[in-house]
């Protein structure tokens, strides 16, 4: 019990590593997701080939592959990169795949009447996508999305394999040097809990907010 | 650039890449064996129990999908020998974690799939005679199993996608085999393009054929 | 003759195939400024496509369509270049669409399904949009209604919103896609009721319908279409008495002779 008051700091900062980790993975791969997503619904053709290959391709790749290709693969390319941001790419990669698929489904679950009404009173496409379709597809994108952070979350766990020190790196430092695993894994399970546990909770919350629109 | 690529070394050690995709896929099959089994007793467990037991089965689920599958590894095969006096192996162990985290999706699927089975159906099966259990073999498990085809062939493919996170634990399935030629030959680049399209071949294929089997087995009813 | 002879709407030899199927086998149409004209025919006839491709929801590649002299999808010139986005939809908001299925914008209230367009196409002041919007709301008998979402209204008050959108725009010719088939069918009257007096004030007006009865009261002129083709047409009470020499025609008047004359 000592030994774990003792490594509290230690393990507060592999768990502010862990959080910014996240943090970066999430907002990079909304920005690219949602970009490719509608690449993929409304893109020409040979665009929504490129982006259907890549989503498909990463997403049939296991994440910890995804970090070892781009933390082993980069460098031999003329590519450096430290553990860090090879962790923060390859993650970034596997969610972006995950935010495209979230677009695809949200925009094809809109019926298709609602992009013609939008045609019909004169709109043009980037209207019709700012006005009629991103308003209702927002409301179906939301909860998968918010409830998917913890994939982030619990895929960063894997780059303590590259040696960052990360919650679950510094977990495995402290029982290294304590030799008390069961107590520190189990503290260790229930900050992952915490985080996204919440997570899930607040998706489950905006589900409901949206609940009023019916179609 | 000017890393040349040479494929060679692959080829002379491409027996650890080929004998770790077929411990890969012994792991994941074992896995999601054991973890429907997990998932379908609690399941029906859940339907027709009580609040305390529905709350114990939600702590399970909740807990394992909210942990890292490492973190869940490490817990099983280092954690919990220090607590009982249990030996068992990394492959041993690495199955029963995997199995009870499958069993913890499993459950959700068995649990929707029981429940999306129509009230009538149940109401037809009462009014013919059956037995609760005539009922539930009979009548609520061949539906569920039809709903949830898609679900589970989605998990087997997860599954064997997990199973290279029983690299850590040093258990040579696939992505081990490409460690071992990476730091053994340190032919870096050509290991993980040849890794990357086995998984993404062998995992492409069971989608295929699942899916295959999904629209045959719908044909027949 | 001359200019003012000029219908708004004139379709020349229009063609539509989807795939291998011809929908459309060359229709020849013409609606004057202020006229009522009703297309009735058998499903499958191609009506509501005809409909669709005047608003270039479908993309039609032989003949010709001309709003007003224009022609709708693509730009004038011999190489027949398709119109480009802004282009096509400026040419759209010349025309108003009321569709079967309403196709309301479910996160949108009433009055702001009206406003969007005021605001977005004719660049309207938010206040001066709104006004419109609630003057078109109250014309259709929903000024009570102006801050419900179409999931609050039932259908027929759904439908009229979807007129008032459609009008607000104040479009040249309003096409109306079957608008009330969708509904049950004690709504049906009210928003009929709302088509007829648009048409006393002088809204020109293209619609697909199934009512007959409506159409023979409501319209200066009835197009019958038959697999692709204009079969029959004329004034109702004229289009009525050539079912005597038009078989189909007469077959597809019989049905609603049994059930509702």
């Amino acid at each position: 019990m000592d030994a774990m008051l003792y490594a509290l700091p230690f393990l507060m900062k592999g768990f502010s590593i862990t959080l910014w980790v996240s943090a970066l993975v999430v907002v990079f791969s909304l920005a690219a997701g949602l970009v490719l997503g509608v690449a993929l619904v409304y893109g020409p053709r040979p665009l929504q080939w490129i982006v259907r290959l890549f989503s498909d391709c990463i997403r049939g790749i296991p994440i910890l592959v995804l970090i070892f290709v781009v933390y082993y693969g980069f460098p031999p390319l003329g590519i450096s990169i430290n553990s860090f941001w090879a962790g923060v790419v390859a993650l970034t990669l596997f969610k972006a795949a995950q935010v495209i698929e979230y677009v695809r489904g949200a925009i094809s679950s809109i019926p298709r009447g609602q992009m013609e009404a939008g045609k019909a009173i004169g709109l043009t496409f980037v209207q019709r996508l700012q006005s009629v379709i991103f308003p209702q597809a927002v409301r179906r994108f939301l909860p998968p999305w918010i409830n998917g952070v913890t994939d982030a979350v619990k895929g960063s766990a894997l780059i303590s394999l590259l040696g960052v020190v990360d919650l679950m790196q510094s977990i495995n430092e402290v029982i290294g040097r304590t030799y008390e695993a069961m107590p520190l894994y189990l503290l260790g399970a229930f900050i992952y809990f915490a985080i996204n546990y919440s997570l899930s909770l607040t998706s489950r919350f905006v589900e409901r907010r949206y609940a009023y629109i019916r179609d | 650039m000017n890393y040349h690529l040479n494929f060679n070394l692959i080829w002379r050690h491409f027996d650890k890449l080929w004998q770790g995709l077929v411990l890969s896929l012994e792991l994941a099959v074992l896995s999601i064996l054991i973890g429907a089994i997990i998932g379908l007793v609690l399941a029906i467990w859940y339907v027709s129990a009580g609040k305390l037991v529905r709350a114990i089965i939600s702590a399970y689920v909740e807990f394992i999908r909210n942990v890292p599958l490492i973190l869940l590894v490490y817990i099983v095969f280092y954690g919990i020998p220090t607590v009982v006096d249990f030996a068992y192996s990394a492959t041993v162990s690495f199955v029963g974690t995997l199995s009870l985290y499958a069993g913890a999706y499993l459950v959700e699927v068995f649990r929707s799939g029981l429940e999306a089975v129509p009230r009538g159906q149940i109401d037809a099966g009462k009014a013919i005679g059956l037995t609760p259990l005539q009922r539930l073999l009979h009548v609520r498990l061949p539906t569920m199993a039809r709903i949830t085809l898609p679900a589970l062939s989605n998990t087997f493919i997860s599954l064997f996608k997990d199973t290279s996170v029983a690299s850590v634990i040093s258990v040579p399935e696939l992505t081990y085999g490409a460690q071992w030629i990476n730091f053994n030959t340190f032919r870096i680049v050509e290991v993980y393009i040849v890794t990357t399209i086995m998984y993404l071949i062998t995992g492409y294929s069971i989608l295929f054929g699942l899916r295959g089997l999904e629209r045959r087995f719908r044909a027949e009813r | 003759m001359g200019e003012n002879r000029r219908p708004l709407l004139g379709i020349e030899s229009l063609r539509k195939s989807f795939g291998k199927v011809e929908v459309l086998k060359g229709i020849d149409m013409a609606v004057h400024k202020g006229e009522v004209v009703s297309v009735i025919g058998p499903s499958g006839s191609g009506k509501t496509t005809l409909l669709r491709c005047v608003n270039f929801l479908e993309i039609y590649e032989r003949g010709s369509i001309r709003i007003d002299g224009q022609e709708v999808g693509y730009r004038d010139g011999d190489n027949r270049q398709r119109r480009g986005e802004t282009d096509l939809a400026r040419m759209r908001a010349e025309t108003g669409m009321v569709f079967q299925s309403f196709n309301l914008f479910p996160h949108l209230t009433a009055v702001q399904n009206v406003m969007l367009g005021l605001v977005k196409v004719r660049r309207k002041p938010k206040q001066e949009a709104r006004e419109i919007a609630e003057h078109w709301l109250k014309r259709v008998g929903l000024g009570h209604r102006i801050d419900s979402l179409p999931a609050e209204l039932s259908g027929g008050q759904q439908q009229r919103v979807g007129i008032a959108r459609a009008v607000a725009m104040e479009p040249k010719i309003l096409l109306l896609d079957e608008i009330t088939s969708a509904l049950d069918p004690e709504l049906v009257t009210e928003v009929l009721d709302v088509v007829r007096q648009l048409a006393e004030d002088g809204m020109t007006m293209l619609m697909v319908t199934h009512e007959i009865a409506f159409a023979r009261d409501a319209s200066d002129r009835i197009v019958f279409m038959d697999d692709g083709r204009v079969s029959a047409e004329g004034p109702p009470g004229e289009l009525m008495a050539q079912a005597g020499s038009n078989e189909r025609l007469d077959a597809f008047l019989s049905r609603f002779r049994t059930s509702h004359l």
